[in-house]
């Protein structure tokens, strides 16, 4: 059995975020990391690999600095990389990425391949579902739950108010991951060891890259501050005393 | 402009939030068709215009492939220059799908029309970016709550049937539904809810002692109940509870609209957090900026000495 897992580097999300000049957020002085639906993507296929003995190749486009979060996906378990470089992907929309990676995995026989429901920056939930429409599989988008047992692939969706829809689907399929599939194993250091020495490819997106995308990002803003509330900050003791006054005033839970 | 609205059918009921698909299309003041996998005999969307219908007990609740190529053959008798469904479990399983077969850009859970433009917010709502299609044709998804509808929809759909033989791959074996039972955050005054900012399980307790000093309940937000933290029926959110608390203290969450849209009606809305551009700060009403470790113990103790 062949396993792709599709992970991206993400910033982390309590970063100071600027504008940046290429109409794009300023990605300079972030801390990156790897997207959050993803290392659930990542823990499930190493999960199916040590069940089945599978062989997981682990994808990411992006540029050089990306091979930081491969590396940790590479220590979770996944056998070997392909880094699709690209210093533009950001600039890309998600159906060029998704044509990337089609056209990357179409020939390669994978029978299950992992992304997660979306990414933390742009949450537009769109490249997984794509990569599979354009390859000609089944997709199955926000699985909390996963099971392969007898050729066939079970797994729960989460759909609204606590409901959750049981899915069967045979192999070649893609499924989305959504937060609370599984634990994410920490790397342990031996296996950190270990990834570096696991093969690492680089394709240049531009070998792949044959769809033009579809949309454009005409502007991006900082939202305007809704709310208006009170900042209190400084000393944490004063802090208390004065929020418990503003309790006092503002609400009845103190009477 | 014509847009075709998709109504979604769930678990033998059809779903209200296609009243907010109609606001939508009001603002974008467009013609509206509609599509929807629905019961012709059950209940229908209130609306004046054609509703394209096709029977759920040949399309399926959840039969994605299926559910695409009907939505197909409408747009190829209507031609829709909009597609437009919530940002759902539906929608956003079903929206991909329409925008690779028509070649379609799709813009994803849309937070306002500004200036006849699609705005969509970015980086867990720190930044927000307006989207340009290029096509003759978008798809679009909406985000919860985002268009409220200002009336009750009112009137009745000229139906008209679609079908054809399922397909698809994959295959619905059913539905389950989360057990009730435990705390009733619903009926809590007082809500103290731990975000992953509480760093680590042995911290939730500072939250539930805070919670207790209030007089109130303690509960979470998803990551803290995903990493088995705290139990699932404590958790605020689209995907746990919807709660109106007269007060609601956040601490330690940075205020992902999942989680604002199970808490955002609270009568005060206090947040603790380090960061002070958090999200949640648009939903605040104090907004303490310091460490929760720090701070939650003395408040706690100055609570009791009251
Ligand atoms: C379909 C779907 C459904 C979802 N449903 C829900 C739901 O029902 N409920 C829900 O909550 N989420 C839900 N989510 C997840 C949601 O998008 C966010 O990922 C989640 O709410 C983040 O939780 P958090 O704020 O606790 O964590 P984070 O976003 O990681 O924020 C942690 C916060 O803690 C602050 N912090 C860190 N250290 C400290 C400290 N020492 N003192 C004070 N502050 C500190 C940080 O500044 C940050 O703001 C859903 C997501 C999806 C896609």
């Amino acid at each position: 059995m062949k396993l792709l897992v599709c992970i991206k580097q993400v910033p982390d999300m309590e970063s100071k975020f600027k504008i940046g000049t290429d109409g794009w957020y300023d990605r300079e002085g972030l801390a990156w990391r790897m997207n959050e639906y993803d290392e659930y993507g990542v823990e499930q296929a190493v999960q199916l690999k040590e069940q089945t003995g599978a062989d997981l190749t682990v994808l990411c486009l992006g540029p050089e600095q990306v091979k930081e979060t491969m590396k940790k996906a590479l220590a979770m378990g996944c056998d070997r990389g392909v880094h699709i470089a690209d210093d533009q992907s950001h600039l890309k929309d998600p159906y060029e990425i998704a044509s990337i990676i089609a056209e990357f995995a179409r020939d390669k026989n994978f029978d299950l391949i992992f992304t997660g429901m979306q990414s933390q920056d742009r949450a537009s939930a769109q490249v997984g579902v794509m990569v599979a429409e354009l390859m000609g599989l089944p997709a199955v988008t926000t699985i909390v739950g996963f099971a392969y047992a007898d050729g066939k692939v079970t797994v729960k969706r989460e759909l609204e108010g606590g409901v959750k829809a049981t899915v069967e689907v045979a192999p070649p399929v893609l499924v989305t991951c959504q937060l609370g599939l599984n634990t994410p194993r920490y790397p342990t250091l031996p296996n950190i060891m270990k990834a570096k020495k696991k093969e690492l490819l680089s394709i240049p997106a531009a070998d792949l890259h044959k769809a033009s995308g579809l949309q454009e990002t005409a502007k991006i803003e900082f939202p305007a501050k809704k709310g208006g509330g009170v900042f209190l900050e400084g000393e944490v003791s004063t802090i208390a005393d004065r929020l418990i006054g503003i309790l006092k005033e503002k609400t009845a839970v103190l009477a | 402009m014509k847009i075709l609205l998709v109504a979604e059918y769930r678990q033998g009921k059809l779903l209200d939030n296609y009243t907010e698909l109609l606001a939508f299309a009001g603002i974008m003041g467009a013609e509206s068709v509609m599509f929807t996998v629905a019961e012709a005999a059950g209940a229908l969307p209130n609306f004046d215009g054609r509703l394209y219908l096709a029977e759920v007990s040949q399309a399926g609740e959840y039969n994605p492939e299926t559910h695409r190529q009907l939505l197909l053959d409408v747009v190829e008798m209507e031609q829709p220059e909009m597609i437009v469904l919530s940002h759902s479990s539906y929608g956003w399983d079903l929206a991909p799908r329409l925008a690779v077969a028509l070649r379609a850009a799709q813009i994803s859970e849309v937070v306002a029309v500004e200036d006849g433009q699609l705005v969509a917010s970015m980086c867990n709502g720190k930044l927000r970016r307006t989207l340009k299609s290029r096509g003759k044709i978008t798809v679009v998804t909406t985000q919860a709550g985002a268009f409220s509808p200002t009336d009750a929809a009112t009137g009745a759909p000229t139906v008209i049937p679609v079908g054809g033989a399922a397909s698809g791959k994959v295959k619905l074996l059913g539905y389950e539904t989360a057990k009730p039972g435990g705390v009733d955050l619903a009926r809590a005054e007082v809500i103290v809810s731990a975000g992953r900012g509480v760093g680590k399980p042995e911290n939730v307790a500072m939250v539930a002692n805070l919670a207790k000093a209030l007089g109130g309940e303690y509960g979470a937000s998803r990551p803290v109940v995903d990493s088995l933290w705290v139990e699932h029926n404590r958790q605020v959110g689209t995907t746990g509870h919807t709660v109106a608390p007269k007060l609601y203290i956040a601490c330690g969450i940075s205020g992902a609209v999942q989680h604002l849209a199970g808490m955002k009606k609270s009568e005060f809305v206090v947040a603790i957090n380090t960061d002070r551009d958090a999200p949640i700060g648009d939903v605040a009403d104090v907004f303490a900026v310091a460490d929760l470790k720090q701070l939650l113990p003395i408040l706690t103790e100055k609570l009791q000495a009251l």
